[in-house]
């Protein structure tokens, strides 16, 4: 690539040679950190009496291990016996760090670490789900993060910890770049023009484009020279106080923050806070009445729920969602930072929902589900599939933009307003007036609309919802009658998505209807599958350019299969 | 009655007739098991409500068997062009549709019964847990010649997740 890459892109292009690599030195003491800590304050604790006598001068009583060294005369061997304990360590984390290496080649992540049980884990880049950074407090300081690259499936991801700081927002941006096919339609088009001119120009263009992820560290490098060290200090202060989320990197009208004042509100008046009062008003109850006994069992859950409450806020105080060139880009975390970015068509269900508490402020939340999670647990200590912890109408049309790209737009923007508020008797196809048999308060808001290879599903009139499933994510459909559906004529449907918080279903449907529904969104789903190229997103315009032109996922440089001669060969490729 | 779901697609391919007998034999098992327990909570932990019990599960366990035959004649697939339809269910009616480029996996499972009649159960595995497909009750011959049938047409119509 002969286009101006930053510095971190410099440093991140080295480790993507296909070559195996090693992570940062300082790596086992960081992941040791915790028990490095615990030990030391293990020994500081129980040498207190005697740190506290060296300088006040108590009393000794006798009798601890220092004292039976001391009086044995061992001191000698005692001194040999820490040091032998320390080369031991300090062996071990040698070993363990040269043993941990990592390679990144054109199609795969690969990792392999062990001394004596070797392990080696492997992604394909073309089924990457998900890429978070994490930088707990520990590697802040040391100025190292975690690359956490999940794939589809339960506990599937592949850890690259720890990295340079700026590395691995570098190696992020090169991995994903080479998810998306860039390079692949780069060899492409190199070998169509058939001279390295070409390379240059079709590389200028996803480079600039690229997440430039560091673009605040490298002005810094030229005139390092000198000051070297304090340059370096300043670095590592900057890295710690600096946004978490790099400017450079995204678009500023793409870019969604919560004030700390809404996120408050919204916890405060979450359906926890109900049920919190209601607990509370039993108590109290209770009390008057004389069972003070209810008390001791509920006090504990009462503590645990301030934590809850702590948790949440802490987590979600310096939220942010940006859009950037290679997908949606979520960071959390006040202590512990962590910045997930999610590439295009990863996302296999969008919920909008508003609790009605929130009604009066016009908050909602934005819920996804997605194939792949990072071992980094989310604000409620579960995956984080939260894409909005609460904002206002405006906020939900930015993070849908980010999260359906192709389908949020402007066109459809009055098409989600009515799936969010809307009463009913419009556009959606609702259900029929014998479903308030059973939707006594929602039958009319309860509907479904096919849009755009889209499944809008809107329901709930206290709960307010809109579930929107893009087709070509979809797994499988489903529809379904029971008993008293039956007596009404009704029906319902459930779409089946990869495991999530957002279940989308639709129940008292008009029964011809739902069938209606069923074929509809069984012949869209094959069809939107099959047009479906999200999954190498940069592709998409090379191959709308040059629709008949050799597969461009067969790049002609690296994997073997480019000598297989159809599309058949992409799509295996991607398997 | 005309509210029943129907989807107009033609004749399903129904099990065979010979899994009735699997239905027959499990409802038997559960119904005997849990007659045995309800009885003991009658008249051995002397709970004086046992044998309310004991009517319910033996009532349930003669209308499960009345029934057999309609829920195993109920359960059928169709192979369409791009999918799998699926249905099972006369209370609860259900259908589903599979997308062959879905499939991730398809198991084949054989119970006791099962095995001695020669049938075999096959189920469809996709990236959603609640899909949850599994047509039971087919001659092992057909099963095995299925799977390979929808392992083809899957892999030919494979798109990303």
């Amino acid at each position: 690539m002969s286009a101006p890459l930053s510095a971190a892109e410099r440093a991140a292009e080295r480790y993507t040679d296909g070559e195996w690599h090693r992570l940062h030195p300082a790596t086992p003491l960081l992941r040791g950190g915790i028990v490095f800590v615990a030990i030391l304050g293990f020994v500081l604790s129980n040498l207190r009496e005697r740190i506290v006598g060296f300088f006040v001068g108590t009393p000794d009583f006798g009798g601890d291990p220092i004292d039976q060294i001391y009086d044995h005369g061992w001191e000698g061997w005692a001194l040999l016996a820490i040091a032998v304990v320390l080369l031991l360590c300090l062996g071990a984390f040698y070993l363990s760090w040269r043993m941990h290496s990592f390679r990144i080649t054109d199609d795969a992540v690969e990792v392999r670490s062990g001394i004596l049980f070797r392990t080696q884990r492997k992604a394909r880049l073309d089924r990457i789900q998900g890429i978070n950074v994490v930088r707990p407090v520990l590697a802040r300081i040391f100025g190292a993060a975690k690359l956490d690259i999940s794939v589809a499936g339960h506990d599937a991801n592949v850890q690259l910890a720890y990295l340079g700081s700026s590395l691995a927002d570098g190696l992020r941006g090169d991995v994903l770049r080479m998810a998306s096919g860039v390079r692949a339609s780069e060899a492409g088009t190199g070998s169509a023009a058939g001279g390295a001119v070409a390379d240059g120009t079709v590389a200028a263009g996803p480079v600039t484009a690229g997440p430039a992820a560091d673009g605040a560290v490298a002005p810094g490098a030229p005139d390092g020279r000198v000051g070297a060290v304090s340059d370096l200090v300043t670095r590592r202060v900057n890295e710690f106080i600096a946004p978490e989320l790099d400017p450079n990197a995204a678009p500023p009208e793409s870019v969604v923050k919560i004030p700390p004042l809404r996120l408050l509100g919204s916890l405060v008046l979450s359906g926890f806070t109900i049920f919190l009062l209601v607990v509370i008003a039993l108590l109290v109850i209770g009390a008057s009445t004389g069972r003070v006994w209810l008390l001791l069992i509920v006090l504990p859950g009462l503590l645990g729920s301030a934590s809850f409450y702590i948790n949440r806020f802490t987590k979600s105080l310096r939220y942010s969602i940006a859009g950037t060139p290679d997908g949606v880009r979520v960071g959390f975390g006040l202590l512990t930072l962590s910045n997930e970015t999610l590439p295009p068509g990863r996302i296999h269900a969008v919920e909008v929902l508003q609790p009605l508490l929130w009604r009066p402020f016009g908050w909602w939340q934005i819920r996804i589900d997605t194939a792949g999670h990072s071992k980094e647990k989310g604000a409620a200590g579960q995956p984080n599939t939260t894409m909005l912890p609460v904002g206002d109408a405006v906020d939900v049309s930015r993070v849908l933009g980010l999260v359906l790209p192709n389908f949020a737009t402007d066109e459809h923007r009055d098409l989600i307003a009515a799936g969010m508020t809307s009463k009913g008797r419009d556009a959606f196809t609702g259900s029929p007036r014998r479903a308030a048999w059973v939707r006594p308060f929602s039958w009319q808001r309860n509907g479904y609309r096919i849009v755009d290879g889209v499944i809008l599903l809107r329901r709930g009139i206290v709960w307010r919802s809109l579930a929107m499933v893009p087709l070509a994510r979809l797994q499988s459909v489903e529809i379904e009658q029971g008993p008293i559906d039956r007596l009404l004529g009704l029906a319902g449907a459930r779409l089946h998505t990869v495991s999530g918080p957002v279940r989308p279903r639709l129940a008292a449907l008009d029964a011809p209807q739902s069938v209606t529904l069923f074929d509809d969104v069984a012949s869209g789903a094959i069809a939107s599958a099959q047009s479906d190229r999200s999954h190498r997103w940069a592709e998409l315009p090379f191959e709308q350019a040059a629709p008949l032109a050799a597969p461009p996922t067969a790049p002609a440089s690296a994997t073997p299969q480019t000598a297989a001669p159809d599309t058949s060969a992409h799509r295996e490729e991607n398997h | 009655m005309s509210n029943r779901l129907d989807l107009s697609v033609g004749e399903w391919q129904r099990v065979s007739p010979k899994y009735v007998v699997v239905v027959i034999v499990g409802a038997i098992v559960s119904g005997v098991v849990l007659a045995a327990a309800a009885t003991f909570l009658w008249l051995v932990a002397q709970w004086s409500w046992g044998w309310v019990l004991l009517a319910v599960v033996v009532i349930g366990t003669i209308v499960g068997l009345i029934i057999a035959p309609r829920r195993a004649r109920s359960i059928g697939y169709r192979m369409r062009d791009d999918d799998l339809l699926f249905r099972r269910g006369i209370m609860y009616q259900r259908f589903v549709s599979v997308p062959y480029g879905r499939m991730q996996l398809i198991d084949i499972n054989r119970g006791p019964v099962g095995r001695i009649l020669g049938l075999a159960d096959l189920k469809f595995v996709t990236a959603a847990a609640s899909t949850s497909v599994v047509i039971p009750g087919l001659p092992e011959p057909v099963a095995a010649e299925l799977r390979d049938r929808l392992v083809e047409l899957a892999e030919s119509r494979r798109a990303g997740l």
